[in-house]
């Protein structure tokens, strides 16, 4: 019954693909002015999420935490699949798909874009890897080495994604080094909320036990990562609000920017944010695995916003050309210009998710990812 | 070179064959010549007669670099001949409206937030000697001949649109739609990213002047080669000076600006 679910999104993603490279990008809401849309959003972001849905697996490989262990092999295959789901979206998107080969062969290593290629494919390989240490007992020997490897190319490979946007000199919401970082923390929230939603669903399913122990760890380390990225998004903003000249895009995002404003505040801050820090810190207000289940659904709605506001309300406030003078074109110079997602984009960005959520179940039928239980007294057992 | 040359030089030793040339043909195989090898290659017992455009092997070279002047004292509010020019002369035209449309050069009206002075001028690529586009383009289809005018190669553009992202100066336009009719010296297509040119096929061609500097009854804009100290646009740059739109980019621009 899922899989036909998830089979539809997948069907519908892939008329959309179609439709939209027949007929071309002038079907969806994106324009010469708003140059990348909600497929972007959903892309950046489950390509974010997948970096950091390897949190659980570092964390017991690299830092050697016994009770994660039993979980690791789920971290690494969720991992593979946000990749492979947002990266469907990203490359479905593109003027060309035809030419993802060209994409593949010609490298101009100035690009952060070109990097990331790289970066993306060496991801597949290596928590490929990582993922054989993890199933493979004669080659379990090799597990700590390939969870250090694939640890530090997440870290590298978060930064070339908030460096396609740290890069962008020309753009006032852009052209800011704290990106890779922030992008950095985005992953690890955005990625750790969606492996507490799928490890409970799956243990659920399959009706094994998850004790409470193991939810209150990852639980709590939702809540660390949740607070550091509204931290980082703090001294993103606070930095610009010191200076004159980014005055007019701080304004348009947090006072007048419509849409970007409400999906800010209440969208990033208390939905994705606030909220989710009072369910998982505030005392006796229910169960952890309901604590976690909430936070994290509302951690997820909540990152989508802020990519929706740093991706697309970005793009929607026009750039100075010369200051102190305001400009006027026919090419919507000087605007505030208005983007409206097409049922195109979205399909496309709901396909991407459904494509990955089935790599995900149908690894789960296949291999052995899960262990048999996580009761408390077993989860003790290994701290 | 690049492949924009490459096929425009394919098409005309296409066109250039012709029977009853046997001797010419002769002479030039065996001089060995660069248009006939390749012309041999793609059409076996086809004749080969002289082209009338710039030799394929003779390359560009970085003693030129091709720039605009403009004086935007003279361009008239209203007027919109270089864009008209610019479209005709390139296949441009309304399709979805100006949200899609693809504009290589536009009108840009400046108003002093202040004192309410303002400046028309028309805006297009800037042709930067470091372009942000050619930087982050993953697979370089975005590129800078060494003559200064920066181009995309439709070969091996994927669409990414990066490079939109990344011009300070909203020169570039996505293709949105399918396109039919394009000229055969502007290659363009749907799903990929394209510029202002420089009228680059006009400057390999020995014309001297682009569409738009062409169109300009108010002589607003003026075309020429920044490196040659002598060319006018040195010389008027060197006496009144001009300005490029968002200098502390540090880009240096192809195209200059006076009375801004």
């Amino acid at each position: 019954m899922l899989l036909a679910i998830l089979g539809f999104f997948i069907l519908l993603g892939f008329i959309s693909f179609v439709t939209m490279e027949h007929e071309g990008h002038h079907i969806t809401g994106m324009t010469n002015q708003v140059i990348w849309g909600l497929p972007h959003v959903f892309a950046i972001f489950l390509i974010v999420a997948a970096s950091g849905a390897l949190n659980v697996a570092s964390i017991a490989s690299v830092f050697n935490q016994k009770m994660y262990k039993p979980l690791s092999r789920l971290s690494g295959v969720l991992a593979l699949a946000l990749l492979a789901g947002g990266l469907v979206i990203l490359v479905l998107d593109l003027g060309r798909p035809d030419r993802l080969i060209v994409a593949m062969t010609y490298y101009n290593f100035k690009s952060i874009f070109a990097w990331n290629i790289i970066l993306y494919n060496g991801f597949f390989l290596i928590v490929g890897i990582y993922l054989w240490t993890m199933l493979d007992w004669k080659v379990e020997k090799f597990s700590r080495i390939a969870g250090t490897t694939a640890f530090i190319w997440r870290l590298i490979l978060t930064t070339g994604t908030g460096s396609i946007f740290g890069f962008l000199v020309a753009r006032q919401a852009y052209d800011a080094a704290i990106m890779a970082p922030m992008f950095i923390i985005m992953s690890f929230s955005f990625g750790l909320a969606i492996y507490l939603l799928v490890l409970m669903a799956s243990f659920k399913w399959t009706q094994r036990e998850l004790g409470d122990v193991v939810i209150k760890r990852l639980k709590n380390l939702l809540g660390v990562f949740v607070a550091a990225t509204l931290y980082f998004s703090l001294a993103y903003h606070l930095t610009n609000l010191y200076a004159t000249e980014h005055h007019g895009i701080q304004s348009y995002i947090l006072l007048h920017g419509g849409v970007y404003t409400l999906m800010f505040w209440v969208g990033q801050v208390l939905i994705g944010s606030i909220i989710p820090l009072l369910l998982l810190y505030w005392p006796n207000i229910g169960s952890n695995p309901f604590r976690a289940v909430a936070a994290s659904a509302l951690v997820i709605l909540g990152g989508l916003a802020m990519l929706y506001v740093i991706v697309i309300g970005g793009q929607t406030y026009p750039m100075t050309l010369v200051p102190g003078y305001e400009a006027t074109s026919s090419f919507l110079d000087g605007e505030i210009v208005s983007y409206t997602p097409s049922i195109w984009e979205l399909m496309l960005g709901m396909g991407g998710v459904a494509l990955a959520l089935t790599i995900v179940f149908a690894a789960l039928k296949l291999f052995r990812l899960l262990p048999v239980s996580l009761s408390d007294e077993v989860a003790t057992g290994l701290k | 070179m690049s492949h924009l040359d490459q096929e425009t030089d394919m098409k005309n030793t296409a066109k250039s064959s012709a029977p009853n040339k046997i001797d010419q043909y002769r002479r030039r195989f065996l001089g060995g010549s660069v248009a006939a090898v390749a012309g041999v290659a793609i059409a076996p017992g086809v004749f080969l007669q002289t082209v009338n455009a710039k030799p394929a092997d003779q390359e560009v070279t970085a003693n030129n670099r091709w720039g605009l002047l403009i004086d935007t004292t003279k361009c008239a509010s209203g007027c919109s001949d270089c864009v008209s020019a610019c479209n005709k002369e390139h296949g441009l035209r309304e399709i979805h409206g100006p949200e899609t449309d693809a504009q290589w050069i536009r009108k840009v009206t400046l108003k002093n937030k202040s004192t309410g002075h303002t400046i028309n001028l028309p805006m297009m690529c800037q042709h930067c000697e470091k372009p942000p586009c050619v930087d982050v383009c993953p697979t370089g289809a975005s590129f800078r001949r060494v003559d200064g005018i920066v181009l995309v190669d439709k070969h091996i553009c994927i669409g990414c649109r990066y490079c939109m992202m990344a011009c300070p100066y909203k020169a570039r336009s996505f293709i949105h739609e399918t396109l039919t009719d394009q000229l055969p010296h502007a290659p363009r297509g749907k799903g990929t990213v394209e510029s202002c040119t420089l009228c680059v096929h006009k400057v390999d061609r020995g014309d001297g002047n682009t569409a738009c500097a062409e169109a300009c009854s108010h002589g607003a804009i003026l075309f020429g080669d920044l490196n040659d100290r002598s060319s006018e646009i040195s010389r008027r740059l060197a006496t009144t000076g001009g300005r490029e739109l968002r200098a502390e980019l540090g880009l240096n621009l192809g195209v200059r600006y006076q009375g801004l």
